[in-house]
């Protein structure tokens, strides 16, 4: 090993200082070594590495290879030629692909010379292939028979060989090709075929459980091979199956035990040693197993510890000696093991004990196994972290980046409210020296998570966060700028105005100065010009020109940022209404009166309304615009009656004039809910659908009464409209009455609202320049937020409980200790001993109720929603196009032609109602849609499509709303999560005309709830394919599918 | 597991790469271009390992070692151990010096399907088949010898490939 060694570090020596190309130069020496074993040289080959050697460019490189692949191209194409010269192509093509060329014209050869009788050639076949090609490649299917003769010669090399592709080119569809020559292979006489047989089986495994499961006990008794290597194959298999099912292998503790110890004491033979140690790796795999079975289980970990003593004994180095690499490899196992089982003190005390001369040593690798030893020992003995305060610090000090991050990780486990500041200042520190996007998005999310959970002050949170969006930038979601304004609206929480303004003062002036830098990433220029709107003048130091003129820098600065754009005209808005609205005259600077001329002429509607609105500001009272935009009206929680009882006098009227009285969403089958449309109509096809009308429904347009408002096309706009002459505030209505709509939670509305109102002014705007409402959407319909949504959703108190919760904590202890680097440990650890306990049952609890604030979401799907939802909906409704109604009604009616009886109709509902939940996306129902109805409800559909607003809030009215309520109930519980109250069945049901059209109903409501729980209430696929199957065979079989029009039509036309 | 072996030079040429999961080639390139922008900004004596969950997806590091001209990198997975891997490479460099007498880059280029073949030998689908490198030896010189055979003299090949197990 030594002598070795020092070859190596010679030759390192004599080619290090040379480059390739000096090395090139004395080919000849390379020659008679390159011809040994006559293998791939041929001068031609040698050519060829020699030339792109000696390329002095890129391009240069690129020619060269380009000529070869042309040269291989014609000659591998030619006939006859001799198998050595084939091999020798072949063996080009795989070293042209390696440099990046595509060699897909020479695959077939390949192919073609796995099935040779030479060895040699069958081998270099066997290993373009495996380079070559994947598991899924059309070319396999050529190479399965051949492997399937190769696994039955009666030569072990040749059987070796094709094991080898084996682990490589079989599929999941050829496993059963060669699975039964493979398993017969197991009882082959020679241990390296056996060897491979298992490693092929394990890689089936791997590929396809399904197909191995009757397997599973082979490797079981592969664990008793004769031959030590073949058991040591079964390890890697064992070692998966293990960690995918603890439970089914309890029963081989004893027998991994057994094999360890034996293996320990030195048992195998010589052969099996490794630098004078016993068989290293196998002890590793078998610890490693261990690791996986004593987890948890008191009764397995108490038959390991004797035999993890004795390995520990056996691999512990002398004092002053470091150790071999490898024994060092098995006592980091063991550590990783003694941290995964349930230990005794004894053991722990060991495992402490070599975590400290790993991190004691001057090896990096060694640093880097102690760091990480560390982290598991800590999780178990929090107070083992104050020993090593100072080699932590010297590894976070360290220049090897993979060591600093892995301190950092270290760090981020221990993270207390104590020592969150250092911490994050460090990883914030870091976080500078990094420039890839993938490192800078985990470290900014971990940041962020510690500020969110252990933040000391707002104060401190705002300045942190703010470095975050600097150094990150848009790598930070936007949801985490949209919780910082929050939090500065909010302000602390209690009554305490002054902390408040304070807070905002200091907020402003932070802004201010950081505007004065050239170069800020987006988002924080958002909350930026959002901070200076919102608070920029409230403290007084500053006047509205000041910073309205800052703001029209900012979006001068950005011409190419439409939303920054819009945050800052906004901000000038707000900034002006308040100057008004507190009687002063406000003459806009000339600057932002330009800029405001610009907008007024943009191509984006947005920002042209935005302009818009602010002029309108300027016309107003200054009473309306106080009730309008009132000083911090941000932090103000709107109330929303759901009744809309102000909308009644316009109901009356709206009727008065002839409008149709409100019909209940069922009848209006599928019309108001977009999506849910086509999803019933797809549905309705499962209905006795003799009644369907074929010709085209007149376009909704069409009906419009102009000059009434009861049904005007663009319902929501227009009704928003209404809503945001009436209600007091507009800013925060028009948005949150949008979210309103669609959002049924009234807690979270509120903070939507809040969170909101900057992401777009108007209702009408884009949905391109609103990216929030999508997220909030998402969030509601996936029932997933992140940590920090938990604090979002309940109150803004909660992220404030916990930072209580660990100032508390932190004030038990706090420890002086001199020398900086011992304060910085100190900072660091410095609660620890104290704290152990309480800091795990904290930090548990903090978790756990993190943990259930995710899951609540996520198990209700669609949050529950009051009652009054549907009375809302009511009034709203009865602005509904009338053409709209009339179309649903003759929906209905048609079913009402049907001679069908009331209980058939009940069946034919039974499949839509297993169904729902289980479709995953709503287009999967919609394109099964009928060409008769799909026709009128594509009419609905365009008419949604050009007032993007409508089909939005319509179709998330489909998945809030009360049919959800009515399915539900009749579903028998099926999506038990969705609470509702029962009053709302009534409500639905009253209405109907006839049972069937109840059917009408039903279909309606099981479809409509499809999308919705579609999305929140994911089950499994497989389930949910063979429901889709079932229903589509069903659909066949009763009624003509969408995919014959013409029988439908002839039949029914 | 192992999810690949990469053999390239210090300017980043590839010299051996080998992936156990199928990987596109124009994916391979961009790992090749990654990995060494990565190992040739390290300099000596910095720890043997770089987290690669950018590269290779979560929980996956880069075991490398520097030799003369050559980097050896093997990608792993957490259920290989990062130490042990380490070895590993020495088996498999100690291999290469044992086969070529004293192996240097030329011979990497040169005998790359001789190279596979030790390779194949060490590690089989992703998993260490072997780490011994006199037992290496031994298989491959089995391969090379009835392959030598078998170019000579075809109707050979039955006799060689039943030696005895000669381990035990």
């Amino acid at each position: 090993m030594e002598s070795w060694a020092n070859v190596i570090m010679k030759k390192a020596f004599k080619h290090g200082s040379q480059n390739t190309i000096d090395q090139l130069k004395t080919i000849g020496r390379e020659l008679s070594m390159g011809t040994q074993g006559n293998w791939l040289s041929s001068k031609e080959y040698l050519d060829l590495v020699k030339a792109i050697g000696e390329a002095k460019s890129k391009a240069e490189e690129e020619s060269i290879v380009m000529a070869e692949i042309e040269h291989l191209k014609k000659r591998i194409m030619e006939p006859d030629v001799p198998r050595k010269k084939m091999k020798e192509y072949i063996i080009r093509l795989v070293y042209v692909e390696m440099l990046g060329h595509d060699a897909s014209f020479g695959y077939i050869y390949a192919v073609k010379m796995t099935h040779d009788d030479n060895l040699l050639c069958k081998r270099s076949g066997y290993l373009a292939t495996t380079l070559f090609l994947n598991e899924d490649h059309d070319l396999i299917i050529l190479i399965v028979n051949t492997i399937q003769k190769d696994l039955k010669s009666d030569n072990y090399l040749v059987v070796c060989a094709a094991l080898t592709a084996v682990c490589k080119l079989i599929n999941e569809e050829t496993i059963p090709a060669v699975l039964p020559q493979v398993v017969d292979l197991l009882g082959h006489p020679k241990e390296q075929v056996r060897k491979k047989a298992v490693m092929a089986l394990h890689r089936f495994q791997q590929r396809s459980p399904s197909s191995m499961s009757h397997l599973l006990t082979k490797f079981r008794q592969i664990l008793c091979d004769k031959d030590p290597s073949v058991m040591s194959a079964a390890l890697c298999a064992l070692f998966d199956l293990v960690s995918a099912d603890v439970k089914g292998f309890k029963n081989l503790t004893a027998s991994f035990v057994s094999i360890l110890k034996q293996v320990a004491e030195h048992r195998l033979p010589r052969a099996y040693d490794y630098h004078r140690t016993p068989a290293p790796f196998i002890q590793i795999k078998l610890l490693k197993i261990l690791a996986l079975l004593g987890a948890g289980d008191k009764h397995a970990s108490e038959n390991m510890y004797s035999v993890l003593m004795d390995v520990i004994k056996r691999n512990e180095p002398g004092k002053g000696d470091p150790g071999s690499n490898i024994t060092n490899a098995i006592l980091y196992e063991c550590i990783c093991t003694i941290t995964a089982i349930m230990a005794n003190s004894k053991l722990l005390g060991l495992a402490a004990e070599i975590t400290s001369r790993f991190l004691k040593s001057d090896s990096h690798n060694y640093k880097y196994m102690g760091i990480d030893a560390l982290g598991r020992v800590i999780e178990i003995n929090p107070d083992f972290a104050e020993e090593h305060q100072l080699s932590v610090i010297d590894c976070l000090e360290d220049q090897d980046d993979t060591l600093k991050r892995k301190t950092l990780d270290l760090l981020y486990k221990m993270t207390k409210s104590s020592n969150v500041e250092v911490i994050v200042d460090r990883m914030i520190s870091y976080m500078r020296t990094l420039s890839d996007a993938h490192n800078k998005t985990e470290i900014a999310t971990r940041i962020i998570e510690l500020t969110e959970r252990f933040a000391p002050s707002n104060q401190w949170f705002i300045q942190t966060m703010n470095q975050v969006f600097e150094l990150a930038g848009d790598l930070v979601p936007v949801k985490v700028a949209h919780d910082l304004m929050r939090l500065l609206s909010k302000g602390a929480g209690e009554d305490d105005e002054e902390a408040d303004s304070l807070l905002r003062s200091s907020a402003v002036e932070s802004y201010l100065q950081l505007l004065a830098e050239p170069k800020l990433p987006s988002i924080l220029l958002q909350v930026a010009c959002w901070v200076l709107g919102e608070y920029g003048t409230v403290d007084g130091t500053h006047s509205a020109d000041d910073i309205i003129g800052k703001l029209c820098d900012v979006a001068e600065a950005h011409p190419g940022d439409n939303v920054v754009k819009g945050y800052a005209i906004t901000a000038i808005t707000k900034i002006c209404a308040f100057e008004i609205g507190a009687g002063r005259e406000v003459e806009l600077i000339p600057e932002c009166r330009s800029f405001v001329d610009d907008l007024l002429a943009s191509h984006s509607t947005d920002l042209q309304q935005r302009a818009y609105e602010l002029q309108v500001f300027f016309g107003l009272g200054a009473d309306l615009v106080r009730k309008v935009l009132p000083v911090n009206g941000s932090g103000e929680e709107i109330e929303f009656d759901r009744e809309l009882p102000f909308l009644q006098e316009f109901v009356d009227s709206a009727l008065a004039n002839g409008a149709r009285p409100y019909l209940d969403e069922n009848e209006r089958l599928g019309v108001d809910s977009g999506m849910s449309s086509f999803v019933s109509s797809s549905r309705s096809h499962h209905e006795p659908s003799h009644g369907l009308r074929f010709e085209a429904y007149e376009t909704p347009t069409a009906a419009i009464p102009s000059g009434s408002a009861a049904a005007p096309s663009s319902l929501l706009p227009d009704f928003e409209e209404s809503v945001t002459e009436l209600t007091r505030s507009v800013r925060n209505q028009t948005d949150s009455s949008q979210v309103d709509l669609l959002g049924p939670e009234v807690a979270r509305l509120r903070l939507d609202g809040v969170q909101r109102k900057w992401g777009r002014t108007s209702g009408s705007s884009q949905p391109s320049l609103a990216p929030t409402p999508a997220s909030e959407q998402q969030r509601r319909d996936s029932g997933v937020s992140e940590g920090a949504s938990s604090n979002k959703e309940s109150s803004p108190a909660e992220p404030r409980h916990e930072i209580y919760s660990s100032s508390f904590e932190g004030k038990k202890v706090e420890r002086e200790i001199p020398a900086e680097k011992q304060r910085l440990a100190a900072s660091l650890f410095g609660g620890s001993s104290v704290q152990k306990g309480s800091s795990g049952g904290v930090k548990g609890g903090v978790k756990a109720s993190k943990a259930a604030g995710n899951v609540r979401p996520g198990e209700k799907g669609v949050p529950p929603r009051p009652a009054a939802g549907s009375g809302k909906k009511k009034n709203w409704s009865a602005a509904e196009p009338k053409q709209a109604s009339s179309s649903l009604m003759d929906l209905v009616d048609m079913s009402g032609d049907d001679s069908l009886p009331v209980h058939d109709a009940k069946a034919s509902y039974d499949p839509f109602k297993e169904l729902e939940g289980l479709l995953g996306v709503p287009s999967t129902a919609a394109s099964s849609t009928s060409v008769g109805l799909g026709k009128s409800t594509m009419d609905f559909m365009s008419l949604y499509d050009s007032a993007p607003v409508v089909s939005q809030s319509a179709s998330s009215l489909a998945g809030d709303s009360d049919v959800l309520s009515l399915s539900h109930r009749r579903s028998g519980g099926m999506d038990g999560a969705n609470g509702v109250e029962g009053g709302l069945i009534d409500l639905n049901i009253l209405p109907s005309l006839s049972p069937l059209a109840g059917l009408g109903e039903l279909a309606q409501s099981s479809s409509s709830l499809s999308p919705s729980t579609g999305v929140s209430d994911k089950k499994g696929p497989s389930r949910q394919h063979s429901l889709q199957k079932d229903a589509a065979s069903r659909q066949v079989g009763v009624t003509p599918t969408g995919a014959n029009p013409a029988l439908f039509q002839d039949l029914f036309g | 597991m192992i999810l690949a072996a990469l053999i390239m030079n210090t300017q980043g040429k590839p010299r051996i790469t080998k992936f156990y999961d199928h990987v596109s080639v124009e994916r391979q390139q961009e790992i090749l271009r990654v990995v060494y922008s990565v190992l040739s900004s390290r300099s000596g004596n910095l720890c043997s390992f770089v987290e690669a969950d950018d590269i290779f997806g979560p929980d996956t590091k880069l075991v490398y070692k520097h030799f003369a001209t050559l980097y050896f990198v093997f990608v792993i997975d957490s259920a290989e151990s990062e130490l042990g891997i380490l070895d590993l490479i020495q088996v498999f460099v100690e291999t290469l010096d044992r086969c070529f007498k004293n192996v240097c880059e030329l011979d990497i280029v040169y005998n790359f399907g001789k190279v596979h073949t030790i390779l194949d030998e060490i590690v089989m689908g992703g998993q260490v088949v072997e780490t011994s490198s006199a037992e290496v030896m031994k298989a491959v010189q089995d391969i090379w010898k009835l392959e030598r055979v078998g170019e000579l003299n075809p109707a050979n090949i039955r006799g060689i490939g039943h030696y005895k197990n000669s381990r035990s």
